[in-house]
């Protein structure tokens, strides 16, 4: 196929069959190594970031021809851009000469990116232009090979940008599966069932970024890890009742479920904790800067409705974590961003909606501010101590003879998981089935080859 | 309404439309030469201020570091350079009154893993300038800052500017507004959680 390199990944020294993935990943355990281990993070760049599907950017962010925004795939950086003819793509953040990253901006707008060094200039689809003096070279240098490198698929759903060099990965949706469900849902509750990208609470940890994916459905550190949360929220009631105060006493007992969903995404539930009216989202929110003024203003405003429009600005509790790195939880849009096998970032951008069908007229401004504060609460007061906990894991890895990490709350216990027609696979709030299947998707993943592949324009 | 229900430790009705335009409005383009405050005793004055401040952090003397607020004040922490539009863009931090007593209690709740064991911290605050407003009891002030943070075996540099809008009151001058411009604000930042 002209246009397309493809190559086996290889780690340096390593192919990823060398290790004993069965002794490593276990039924109810995982070695230490798979979070501990440069060359094994190092075969993750490959085998997982480059090999599946990976969160890459949302829509908004570049919601006009031209606009781009710089970012990492795995490692590699990328320019994430909407070329001028409006088509998404991935470009490889990397002059075809010697090399050099051609963009250094986080966001903006360009038809071309003019590599700093020697003034190699590309279109935004990824075609070399032109270059000084191109009578310096034997033949006419416009050829394909110095075209820059892109990635190969680039799908969206519903403004969710994805990337992968696997030309054998099945369609997006068909790799979604069944998490399309909670996602629709997430999108759906806004207007247009549209959101937009507003900034970001900007995190790193000295940590893998497994760590942050195993927390992302786990239900069992809620009431230990963010005991100063809870407590902060409920400080004025003697009756803890506010954000994630239902985890409290026996949280196995509730409705509320975690569910694995294949290809080692899972989604936690938290929904049937709410009353089911509307402001029964609203009713559960901690509280926040200007949520009285707001409340009574909507309420004296426009009545019945306010309710609604409140449920707007609260934080939907349902966690939803598409492997490898992308989480959607509450109304933020959280991605993990592998740094080195024990560094990782987590941003949880945030998301605003707009007036898409003219029905929220004045309210608009109300909500989003809102909405804003409503999602600055858990970032500040929650996120960070399970980030101190996750360092410390890492820390605790250096232990090495003590090698295994346990995934086992409630595995072997009967009638506990439930295994659904779709596939899917349900257990109770705090139980880890989510983390013991998902890992197996990662030993798949990592225990076979990948093949990936480049492409560049013609 | 009664005025016990807006009390704003416990309440938020100031946080309003009117509230972020007024406060946007005086943050955006305030640092004007023409109204630098050139008089010395004023601005040690304010100097002092802002060295008190820094030590009562330093010292974890948070309620006394509060009462150096106004009841309706905003510590605010933008997410990008510039500062945004807290109406529609995330910040780092937008605190009011109550949340910064949450942010103070959460600290104090002994289960705040990320301060357990807490920061160590030694504040630099310089470059203070004054300027005045078209008011007379309100200034507003600049400072830079270095924060020396030690924790977790490790002393690194948190390091900006702030920006303070000061009202003077029958309790002298208190901070209405304090803006704080981390340098890195739009990066990724290891463990923010000491008060800045
Ligand atoms: S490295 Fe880009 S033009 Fe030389
Ligand atoms: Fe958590």
């Amino acid at each position: 196929m002209s246009g397309f390199e493809t190559r086996e990944a290889q780690t340096p020294g390593h192919t990823t069959t060398s290790y004993d993935w069965d002794f490593l990943v276990q039924d109810d355990r995982v070695h230490r190594s798979i979070y501990a281990d440069p060359e094994i993070f190092a075969a993750e760049m490959t085998h997982i970031f480059g090999k599946t599907w990976v969160y890459i950017a949302h829509e908004s962010e570049i919601a006009n021809p031209n606009d781009f925004v710089t970012r990492k795939l795995g490692l590699r950086p990328v320019i994430v851009v909407r070329d001028s003819d409006g088509r998404l793509r991935v470009l490889y953040n990397r002059c075809t000469h010697r090399g050099t990253t051609l963009c250094r901006q986080e966001r903006g707008s360009a038809r071309n990116f003019q590599c700093p060094y020697h003034g190699w200039n590309f279109g935004n689809n990824g075609k070399l232009r032109g270059v000084p003096w191109p009578d310096g070279y034997t033949q006419d240098i416009r050829d394909e090979r110095f075209n820059l490198a892109q990635v190969p698929r680039v799908q969206s759903y519903r403004g969710f940008i994805f990337a992968t060099l696997n030309m054998d990965a099945p369609d997006l949706l068909h790799w979604l599966g069944p998490i399309t469900r909670p996602i629709d849902e997430w999108l759906d509750r806004n207007p247009g069932g549209k959101i937009v990208v507003c900034e970001a609470n900007r995190f790193k940890y000295k940590g893998n970024w497994k760590l942050a994916y195993d927390n992302s459905s786990d239900g069992y550190h809620v009431i230990y890890s963010h005991r100063s949360l809870i407590e902060t929220e409920n400080r004025m009631t003697d009756e803890p009742n506010k954000g994630m105060a239902y985890y409290k006493n026996s949280p196995d007992s509730l409705a509320m479920y975690v569910q694995y969903m294949g290809n080692g995404h899972h989604f936690k539930d938290k929904r049937p904790n709410l009353q089911p009216r509307p402001g029964g989202l609203w009713a559960l929110e901690s509280l926040h800067p200007g949520m009285e003024y707001y409340e009574s203003e909507f309420r004296s405003r426009y009545g019945e409705r306010a309710d609604s429009l409140l449920d707007l600005a609260g934080s939907e509790p349902v966690n939803i974590n598409i492997f490898p790195n992308l989480s959607l939880l509450g109304n933020h849009i959280q991605v993990f961003e592998p740094v080195s096998v024990n560094e990782t970032n987590a941003v949880w951008y945030g998301t605003r909606i707009e007036d898409v069908n003219g029905d929220i007229g004045d309210a608009l401004e109300g909500i989003n501010a809102l909405r804003m504060r409503t999602q600055e609460g858990f970032p500040n007061f929650g996120e960070v101590d399970d980030l101190a906990n996750f360092e410390q894991i890492q820390r605790g890895l250096d232990c090495l003879e003590d090698e295994w990490i346990y995934m086992n709350r409630g595995y072997g216990l009967p009638d506990r998981i439930k295994h659904n027609a779709d596939g899917t696979i349900s257990g109770p709030a705090t139980d880890e089935v989510f983390m013991r299947e998902y890992i197996k998707e990662w030993k798949r993943l990592m225990s076979g080859p990948a093949h990936l592949t480049i492409q560049r324009e013609p | 309404m009664s005025a016990e229900i807006k009390d704003p430790s416990r309440s938020s009705y100031y946080v309003d439309g009117d509230f972020y335009r007024t406060l946007i409005e005086r943050f955006d383009d305030w640092q004007d030469d023409a109204r630098i405050v050139n008089d010395h005793i004023e601005r040690d004055m304010f100097r002092g201020l802002l060295e008190r401040e820094a030590r009562l952090l330093d010292q974890h003397r948070y309620e006394s570091w509060l009462k150096m607020f106004t009841p309706e004040c905003v510590y605010w922490a933008p997410g990008r350079p510039g500062g945004g539009d807290p109406r529609t863009e995330i910040a780092v931090i937008f605190d009011d009154r109550r949340r910064l007593e949450d942010r103070i209690f959460r600290l104090c709740t002994g289960y705040a893993w990320s301060q357990a064991p807490r920061s160590r911290t030694v504040r630099l605050v310089t470059n203070v300038e004054v300027f005045s407003t078209e008011e007379a009891n309100r200034r507003m002030v600049r400072a830079n800052f270095i924060i020396n943070e030690f924790w977790d075996n490790e002393t690194r540099l948190l390091t900006g500017w702030c920006g303070y809008n000061l009202q003077n009151t029958v309790e002298g001058w208190l901070i209405q507004a304090k803006q704080i411009n981390l340098i890195d604000c739009d990066q990724c930042i290891r463990n923010p959680s000491i008060i800045l």
